[in-house]
This record gives structure tokens, sequence and C-alpha cells, in this order.
């Protein structure tokens, strides 16, 4: 069994993110009785007591601000730090831009393993069992570790959150400031799609090459917009956004963002594996798709057969008139 | 300069869902029939990378080294058509079934045995195992900087500059070289090689080496020396119920799906 759990938390505008918490939660489900949580960056320190309502028993923090553009020799450093004090036989990271580069980085330092963007990890008998999704998600394969501590990225989303304790609180401890890092930073720049978020979104709705050319993105919209533009947003599949029809930044899938929406609805994607790896844990999908032998009715409970020129406008007047 | 690029022979990721196979008892995947393996899609665009470099330096060389089976020769050929200069092959029974962490060791000893190397080039993730780990293991076993999933590169002088794609932007780094970039589908097209560029690459040759020209041990490589155990490979399970919306027209389908969403309460 996994005693110590280590969780390489992130801040989002100087606050624990919802990723963070998830990770929280699987160290407990793996068993761990000593869960610490390393935060760096402005606003660690104040982003603590979440981390322990989110089920941390320790957290290490480090409020140096140089820390919030993450670079991974900076990071790296200071999460070796907390793996001194902590000891952990397993160490959690998010799938993301810090997690993807660190994972990698302290396993190699602590000559370990590391198991990348999993779904599930478990404890099996004492032994740490991580299940990612491989071959472009048409396979699923379960690891174990040869080595301690076990390193684990997990997906977002694809673990829940503690039920939170209010007013829990346990001890505190310092993480280092940042050292020196051969990286600079030149610029940087956010890209931030006007209005709801494609990962907060209840409802998405995604275009393929099958749109034909970018204007097939507009009928795309006005459906997301007939179902509510406080609820819906717009996703794409990487064939489109290569195509420059969409921006990279609403790309679902493997290489994309990971959605896990009330409702999916695909136009005119195909349903490669790839792209299912980013939406397949939406709780309803629907395919508009004008070939009945597309992968993705694979994967929909409904699905409407028809060239998308005709459905989704259709479909956009039907949800306007059922309002 | 010397650019490395590192290519993966990996089977064809767009071969369809019903032709994916794996055999369970032996944890590996089913080459699907007549579907040829193919260099992995984000290691062309790695390569493509170098070769940008290399035009706008003038004066460079590209080795493209591939970790596998003699087969992995076809990889290496089309990187060389691409515009690489010269290919190695890292061959031995006892590289297989490895993990990140041996693939990484043999591909690290095979450009600190190369020597006078400025900049790795890597895919992002090698397209089977979606692992995103080689280039950064290479990285910390060569002492060196890098820069992963990027979508452009550029070098001034000893400082290469990195257009790295974010979740939710992008960012330019800059590192001194020696470096390590992954290489990101953002990046755009690979070149597509010429007939000409074809016929010259096949005769080029590979020189291979093996685990005791790269002065490893068979205890360290391959399955031996992974640090992950795979347990257990499998296709997960697909409900595959879909319930298609009837009508003769694209109203009567859209109101029928109105209607079924309404009932599942999604709507
Ligand atoms: C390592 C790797 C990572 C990848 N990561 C991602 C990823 O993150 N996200 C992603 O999406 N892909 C990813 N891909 C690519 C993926 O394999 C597919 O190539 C891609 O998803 C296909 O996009 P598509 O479905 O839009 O296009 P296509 O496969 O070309 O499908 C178009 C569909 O539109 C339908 N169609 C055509 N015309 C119409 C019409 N008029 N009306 C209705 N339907 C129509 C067609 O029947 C077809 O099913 C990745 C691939 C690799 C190898
Ligand atoms: N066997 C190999 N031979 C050459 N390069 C490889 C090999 N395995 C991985 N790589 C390189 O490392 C990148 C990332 O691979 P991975 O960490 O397995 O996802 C690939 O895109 C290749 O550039």
């Amino acid at each position: 069994m996994a005693s110590n759990a280590l969780v390489v938390g992130e801040l989002a505008e100087g606050e624990l993110n919802a990723t963070t918490l998830e990770l929280i939660g699987a160290a407990s489900r793996l068993g761990a009785s000593n869960i610490t949580v390393a935060l760096l960056g402005g606003g660690a320190s104040g982003a603590a007591s979440k981390a322990f309502e989110g089920g941390a028993t320790k957290v290490l923090t480090s409020d140096d601000a140089s820390y919030d553009e993450f670079r991974g020799d900076q990071w790296v450093a200071a999460v070796q730090n907390a793996v001194e004090q902590a000891s952990p036989d397993v160490i959690l990271l998010a799938q993301s831009h810090v997690g993807r580069e660190l994972a990698p980085r302290l396993a190699f330092r602590l000559d370990t393993g590391a198991a990348m963007d999993c779904l599930n990890v478990e404890d099996d008998g004492g032994a740490v069992k991580a299940t990612r999704s491989v071959y472009g998600g048409n396979a699923m394969a379960t690891y174990s570790f040869v080595t301690s501590p076990a390193i684990v990225t997990v997906r977002a989303k694809a673990q829940d959150p503690l039920e939170p304790n209010a007013g829990a609180s346990g001890e505190t401890g310092e993480l280092p400031g940042a050292s020196d890092s051969r990286t600079t930073i030149a610029g940087r720049e956010i890209v931030e799609a006007a209005g709801l978020q494609l990962q907060d979104a209840s409802i998405v709705v995604s275009g393929g090459r099958g749109l034909g050319a970018p204007e097939g993105f507009q009928v795309v919209e006005e459906l997301a917009k007939a179902l509510g533009a406080d609820r819906a947003a717009v996703g794409a599949s990487r064939a489109a956004c290569d195509l420059g029809w969409y921006p990279p930044s609403q790309q679902v899938g493997l290489t994309g963002k990971v959605v896990t929406p009330d409702l999916y609805i695909a136009v005119a994607i195909s349903g490669a594996s790839q792209h299912m790896a980013g939406c397949s844990g939406a709780k309803t999908i629907v395919a508009i798709n004008k070939d009945p032998e597309a992968n993705i009715f694979q994967f929909a409970r409904y699905g409407i057969v028809g060239d998308y020129k005709e459905m989704v406008p259709a479909l956009t007047e039907a949800i306007k008139a059922a309002k | 300069m010397h650019f490395v690029v590192c290519a993966k022979q990996i089977p064809d990721p767009e071969t369809p869902p019903s032709a994916f196979k794996i055999d369970p008892q032996k944890n590996e995947v089913i080459p699907a029939q007549g579907i040829a393996p193919v260099l992995s899609q984000f290691d062309s665009i790695a390569a493509e990378a170098a070769l940008r470099l290399k035009e706008a330096a003038g004066d460079s060389k590209i080795t493209v080294i591939s970790m596998g089976a003699e087969s992995a020769q076809a990889a290496i050929k089309q990187v060389l058509a691409m515009g690489a200069d010269e290919g190695l092959l890292l061959n031995d029974p006892a590289f297989t079934k490895g993990d990140p962490h041996t693939t990484a060791k043999v591909l690290t000893a095979a450009v600190q045995k190369l020597g006078d190397v400025d900049a790795v080039f890597c895919g992002r993730q090698a397209a089977d195992w979606d692992w995103g780990q080689t280039g950064l293991l290479m990285a910390e076993g060569l002492g060196w900087p890098s820069a992963i999933i990027a979508k452009g590169v550029a070098l001034d002088g000893q400082q290469l500059s990195v257009e790295r794609v974010l979740e939710d932007g992008y960012e330019t780094a800059q590192a001194p070289l020696p470096a390590v970039v992954t290489v990101s589908n953002e990046f755009g097209e690979p070149r597509y090689p010429k007939l000409q560029q074809i016929m010259q690459a096949a005769r080029k040759t590979v020189t291979t080496w093996t685990a005791a020209d790269l002065g490893l041990d068979a205890a360290e490589v391959g399955e031996a020396g992974s640090r992950l155990r795979l347990e257990k490979l499998f296709i997960p399970e697909k409900e595959g119920k879909v319930e298609l919306m009837e009508g003769d027209t694209a109203t009567e389908k859209a109101q029928a799906l109105v209607k079924a969403l309404q009932g599942a309460k999604v709507l």
C-alpha cells in the first residue's frame, strides 16, 4: 500500500486548480495515509487551506513568483526537495504542461519510471498499478512499477475529488525559492476562446473535416448558440484545426483538450480513436455524419445520418422551437 | 551544426479500429494484415524542423537515428529522402520490449557516441504508446536544456528559440545549444520527398550499432532494464448501441433527436 503520496499541485491565478483536488482524491483512494501537496508560485501558502479541505495532510509551499511562469528545470529542483521531505511511494501529477515535463524529468532524477496520462491508478495488494490509453485510444494498458517511487500523471477529470472537509488543516512546510534557469521565456501569448471555456461547458459541439470549409463552423456555432451561450462551447477535430479552420486551442482529443460534458455533439467527425480520447468521458454523445458506417456511431448514443448542411440547421431550429 | 532526429517506426495509427487486434497472452499488438508500419507522424515533423534549421544555418549535417528492428530502415530512409544526411539504426535483440527509460538510455548513448551533436529533435510523443517522455529523458541524460511541444524553432548563433504550444496559448522559450526539442503537429506539414530523393536515399548506407557498440549491458536495456512492467494490454469495450433518428426530412430527424434528448433529460 502506498503510505506516502506526493501530489504536485498547480495554481490558477493563485488558487488551487480543480485537477489538484482530483489528484488528492486519487492519492486517498490509493490508501495513502500521508498526502503531501507541493505548491509553487504566488499565492501558494494561501492556497494551502483549500488543499487541506480537499484531503491533504501536509502542504509544502514556496510563494516565489518566479514559479508562476513554469520552467521545468526550476520546478523539478523544488519538487526534488519535496520528495526528500515527503519520502513518497507514489508521486501524482496532472497531465498538464507541468506534469508532461516534470514527470519524465523526475523519473530520470529518481531513477524510476513514470506512467503518463493515466485514467486510473489503484493499489493492487500493495503495488501501484496505473492504467492508460495507448495506441491513440485503441487499447488500454495497465502498468506496474519495478522501482519506487511510482510516478503517475493523471488525465484531467478522470478522477473525482473527495468531499471537501470544511475547516480541515494540517502540517505546513517550505520549499526553496526558484533556482536559476537555463531557459528564458521571451514571450507568452494566452489565446482564450471568447466566452465559455471548452472544459467548463456542459455541452460541447465539435466540427470536423467533413464540414468541408471553415464556413462550416458558422453552422456549428449557430447550433451552440441555440443551445445556450452560457453552457455550450465549440470544439474541433485535429483535422479541422490542422487545416486552419478553427483555432488549435479548441482541439478535442489525445493531443488537444479532454472534455467531459453532459452532451457532446460531433458534427462531420469520423470518430478516430485519437479524437474519442478527448470526449469519450461525455455522458451522452450525439453524432451527425453522412456515413452510416462512420466509427463515431460506435461511441454515440444517438445519431443522425445525413449531410450536416441540412441536418445541423434543422437541429438548430428544432432546439429553438423546443425552448 | 550537427542535428539528430530520433525517428520511430510504429504500426500505422490510422489503422481502422476494426483491424486493430492485440494478443492478450503476449500483451502485444498484432500487426494488421496488409497495413505497413510507418514513421511516427510527429517524427517526420521533427525531421522537418531539423531540416529548416539546417537550411537556415547552412553547412550542417543531420543524422537520423532509429532504435528498432531491421524494418526500421524504412523509417530512416524516409527521413534521409526528406534530406537528412546519415542514418543510424540501433538494433539489438536486447533492446526489445523496453520502456521510455531504456529507449532514452540507448538513444542517449548513441548521441554521446556521435559526440559532436548540437541539437536533438524528437516527436512530442510516439503515436503507438503515446508516452511523450523520450525527449525529456534524453535531455536529462545528456544534461541539456529542453523545450517540448514546439510549433516553431529558430537559431540565433548558439541560442535556440522555440515557440511552444501551451494548453491556453503559446510561449517563446530560449535556451543555449546543445538542447533537445520535441515537435508537435502545430509546426506544420513535413515536406514530401521527390522521387529522385527517394532513389538517392535508397542508396545511402545506414550504419547499425548494437548494445555492445554503445557500451551498454543487456541487463540495462530492453525489458530487463525497464522501470515499468506492462501487466495487461486490452481493448476497451464499446457500448455500440446507437439509436439512429428516423424521419423523411431533416426537420423530422432533428425533432426526433430533440425529443430523445429531452426524454433522456440531457436537454
Ligand atoms: C498521435 C496522434 C494524435 C492525434 N490527436 C488527435 C486529437 O487530439 N484530436 C483529433 O481530433 N484527432 C487527433 N488525431 C487525428 C485522428 O487520427 C484523425 O485523423 C482526426 O481526428 C480526423 O478528423 P475528422 O474526424 O475531422 O476527419 P475525417 O476522419 O476526415 O472525418 C470526416 C467525417 O466527416 C463526414 N462527413 C463528410 N462530409 C460530411 C457532410 N457533408 N455531412 C456530414 N458528415 C460528413 C465523413 O463521413 C467522415 O466521417 C491524432 C492522430 C495521431 C496519429
Ligand atoms: N525506438 C525509437 N527510436 C527512435 N526514436 C524514438 C524511439 N522511441 C521514441 N523515440 C523518439 O522519442 C519521441 C517520443 O517517444 P515516446 O516517449 O515513446 O512517446 C518519438 O517521437 C521519437 O522522436
